[in-house]
């Protein structure tokens, strides 16, 4: 099986995953996200092209909200 | 002009006569009377005048005092050194209830004082959020002091009337309501016997009656301070202030809520406090630099304008967006906490909330606030209680009243949360208490612990809504089980061990409070850090000290005891300071500048950092940079961790939390997680889950969290600069010049 990681969580990756793929199978439904693919930003109109490679790295930083 | 006005004031009188012809169904001789028949029944105690003094640079160095023992009020002068050392807000109403009060002061007794102060940066209109008050008082849940944060006009109408704070001490003999005319310079304490107790009319009521006229530009001059019946029955009674909403032309409320001050307004019999503004100008401040302030508020404006629909949607749903994503993360508590989310959620949905709240109108509860976050439901018709039938507005809901009203309690019904919230608001109660210490009467009652018969005959099940909107009624009467409940949960654990024979281990582990002070609603289960961000509050278990879930348990950028110990000073300390000011937390990271990502710590937000020490800088004059910004909040924070331990509390064993807090305290609650639970035990405790039961593995995971627990304690005081013990030490109060001599006794005791 083909993985990446997602904020150290290893997750199964498939052809054609998307940043936005990720988002989906990790649940992550908040919107302030700085994500970052192996080092490089991916900017939030990216989120439904960006491919990411197996293996790949994903940092996806959730910000504070609420209280 | 004069037929728009003309037509206003007609319009007003057939509002009234409608509202009036409403309460009438409710046979209530006392709402009948107009407001000229209820002002004829005040009686005059006390009328003061005093001279006009204008703020300079955000402050008028001037307290007013009043005392209802003897009706004494007076101006007191602000001291220089307490002016350095506290800043304002929150820091003034520590250095006064100190001074006020004995470390034995009961929340009951008269010199119990209620202080109120915004902060130097409140009443600027240029740059959102600058218009909270900051509330101190002893509180009546857990005996230390409790603060309460709240948006409104009344802040910054106290500034403008002349004063930084308003003291309140001694309780007068017979219901009284305070006036202070900022136009007239006087100061008013007056028996007041037949208006309304519960808020949303007599904020009504009080707003009409003071305002110069029925034109809302003269009705928005005009804040109140009122709590509610339950109030009076309950000890999670909470304070309503209120703003007049010229757009819908009414009276909206925002909530003091935390720790009881509404208890204690009530002990006092002060059934409000009116102030009353000339206006509001460009410049009332009179700050040293305006320029920076308003360049910095554009650029804010435009985020929101720009940025806010993509993120997080404040100005549609305000705080309520949060409920799905909080669903998402199994991070919002359902049935007192057990769980982290649920199928039926759904209902409770953020595009709930964007239908149900009134699209587009002004929801500022300060002038000048682009975030315009406090949302709210028109015209909602009530389906129970006193007002049954009434149509109403519901300020909120907002995030932690639909989680703590709804899913917290099993409800999952958004109708029903905003009925409870009209009620907790108009009676003078905490949604957020209200919320978790029904849900523990509710997982009591699941167990058995108690039954109808100790109920009255309510079933306490999880999501009986009609069981739950008895129990609020049950509180505003003062009556049936719901004035048990009311005690809150600490109190209502020692009720229910010594008349029902109640396991107080089982109570210890699921209810929901520390100090005393109830959970706010987040499960902090998964993320340590914010277990401490919760247990290790100088007040009690609320968010706003520090809010780390995400940073710790998704992002996991706080993987050590180090880096959790140095969140757990930073943030408590930056978010302490919005407290000094008069600032609502919000603008700080609801929304997000562009380039944040960019920036090298993105989760403290530098731009707006930065606009916060510009503003202070613009506003005061002075030259703070970030670092000085944490100095002046360590200050008081170290100063309020005193104030606990001068009172007997403040020390380690009080920042332990419930069990529920930290883990799955039944089999049901590793079993609804046992996938991750396993994984946990064996990636992070090295022990292999394969052929133990599930009790042992419940205990197997509880000893090893609550170990963790006290590392962090230990790795956290140390970074605070405390003894194992939790105590602030000597040096370190040098250090940060809190060497005050009054602070240095107490802390020399418990070196």
């Amino acid at each position: 099986m083909d993985t990446i990681s997602v904020n150290g969580n290893i997750i199964e990756w498939n052809e054609g995953m998307t940043v936005r793929d990720v988002l989906t199978v990790m649940k992550y439904s908040f919107r302030m996200l700085i994500i970052d693919v192996n080092g490089e930003h991916v900017r939030r109109e990216q989120y439904d092209t960006y491919k990411v490679p197996k293996n790949s790295e994903v940092k996806v930083i959730h910000l504070m909200s609420g209280g | 002009m004069i037929f728009y006005y003309l037509n206003y004031a007609n319009a007003l009188f057939i509002f009234t006569i409608l509202s009036f012809s409403k309460q009438k169904k409710i046979n209530n001789k006392e709402l009948e009377m107009s407001v000229k028949e209820l002002k004829e029944k005040h009686k005059l105690l006390k009328a003061f005048s005093y001279s006009p003094k204008e703020l300079f640079r955000g402050y008028t160095d001037r307290v007013l005092y009043i005392n209802l023992d003897d009706n004494t009020v007076k101006e007191k002068a602000v001291p220089a050194k307490m002016k350095e050392k506290f800043i304002g807000g929150k820091g003034y109403g520590l250095r006064l209830l100190w001074d006020g009060t004995r470390p034995e002061t009961k929340w009951n007794d008269n010199e119990n004082e209620i202080i109120i102060s915004p902060g130097p940066i409140a009443g600027i209109t240029q740059y959102a959020g600058s218009g909270k008050s900051l509330v101190v008082s002893i509180s009546p849940i857990t005996d230390i002091v409790i603060d309460s944060n709240v948006g409104g006009y009344f802040g910054p109408f106290l500034k403008f009337s002349g004063f930084d704070a308003l003291e309140l001490q001694g309780k007068a003999k017979n219901d009284v309501i305070i006036v202070i005319d900022g136009v007239k310079n006087t100061v008013t304490i007056e028996e007041a016997p037949a208006e309304e107790i519960n808020s949303h009319i007599l904020a009504e009521q009080l707003t009409e009656m003071y305002a110069d006229s029925s034109d809302p530009r003269d009705m928005k001059n005009v804040s109140v301070i009122s709590a509610g019946k339950a109030a009076e029955h309950t000890m999670i009674g909470m304070l309503n202030f209120s703003w007049f909403d010229i757009k819908r032309k009414k009276c909206r409320l925002k909530q003091a809520g935390r720790g009881g001050i509404g208890t204690v307004f009530r002990d006092k019999k002060i059934k409000a406090v009116v102030v009353k503004a000339a206006g509001v100008t460009q410049d009332p401040n009179h700050v040293a630099d305006m320029e920076p302030i308003r360049e910095r508020g554009a650029r804010f404006a435009k985020e929101m304008k720009e940025l806010d629909p993509h993120q997080c949607r404040m100005k549609q749903e305000g705080t309520a967006h949060l409920v799905n994503i909080m669903n998402d993360y199994n991070l919002l508590p359902t049935n007192n906490f057990k769980f982290g989310s649920h199928k039926d959620a759904d209902g409770l949905h953020s595009r709930v909330w964007n239908k149900k709240f009134t699209q587009g109108m002004n929801d500022g509860c300060w002038i000048g606030c682009t975030m315009n976050c406090c949302k709210g439901v028109d015209d909602f018709e009530l389906k129970s209680g006193p007002y049954k039938g009434h149509k109403v507005i519901v300020d909120g809901p907002e995030y932690e009243t639909a989680a703590g009203c709804g899913s917290n309690m099993g409800i999952f019904d958004a109708d029903t949360v905003i009925e409870l919230n009209f009620y907790c608001d108009t009676y003078g109660i905490d949604t957020i208490s209200f919320g978790t210490m029904t849900a523990f009467a509710m997982e009591c009652y699941e167990n058995g612990i108690i039954t109808k018969e100790h109920t009255g005959g309510l079933e306490l099940n999880f999501g009986n809504i009609e069981a739950s909107l008895e129990l609020i009624h049950q509180m505003a009467r003062g009556e049936g089980f719901g004035k048990i409940v009311g005690l809150g949960i600490r109190k209502m654990k020692k009720y229910f061990a010594e008349n029902y024979g109640a396991d107080m281990k089982f109570m210890n582990d699921i209810g929901m409070e520390n100090k005393g002070l109830e959970y706010s609603q987040y499960v902090s289960k998964e993320s340590l850090a914010q277990q401490g961000g919760y247990a290790m509050t100088n007040k009690g278990p609320q968010h706003d000290e520090a809010w780390l879930i995400f940073m710790d348990m998704v992002n996991n950028h706080i993987p050590t005891f180090e880096k959790k110990a140095e969140a757990l000073h930073y943030f408590p300390m930056f978010r302490t300071w919005f407290g000094l000011m008069g600032l609502c937390k919000l603008p700080w990271n609801d929304v997000e500048p562009a380039d944040n990502a960019q920036t090298a710590e993105p989760a403290k937000v530098p731009e707006h950092v930065d606009n916060y020490i510009a503003i202070y800088n613009a506003v005061t004059g002075s030259n703070i940079d970030k670092v000085e910004m944490i100095r002046q909040s360590e200050r008081v924070y170290n100063f309020q961790r005193t104030f606990n331990i001068r009172r007997g509390y403040g020390l380690r064993k009080h920042d332990a939390q419930p069990y529920r807090a930290a883990g799955p305290v039944t089999v049901e609650e590793y079993k609804s997680l046992e996938e991750f639970y396993d994984k946990k035990m064996k990636d992070d405790i090295g022990t292999d889950p394969a052929g133990k039961t599930v009790e042992e593995k419940v205990a197997i995971t509880r000893k090893y969290r609550e170990n963790r627990y006290e590392q962090l304690l230990d790795a956290v005081y140390q970074r605070r600069g405390w003894t194992p013990n939790g105590v602030p030490k000597l040096e370190h109060m040098k250090q940060l010049g809190m060497d005050l001599p009054e602070v240095m006794e107490v802390l020399s005791k418990h070196q």
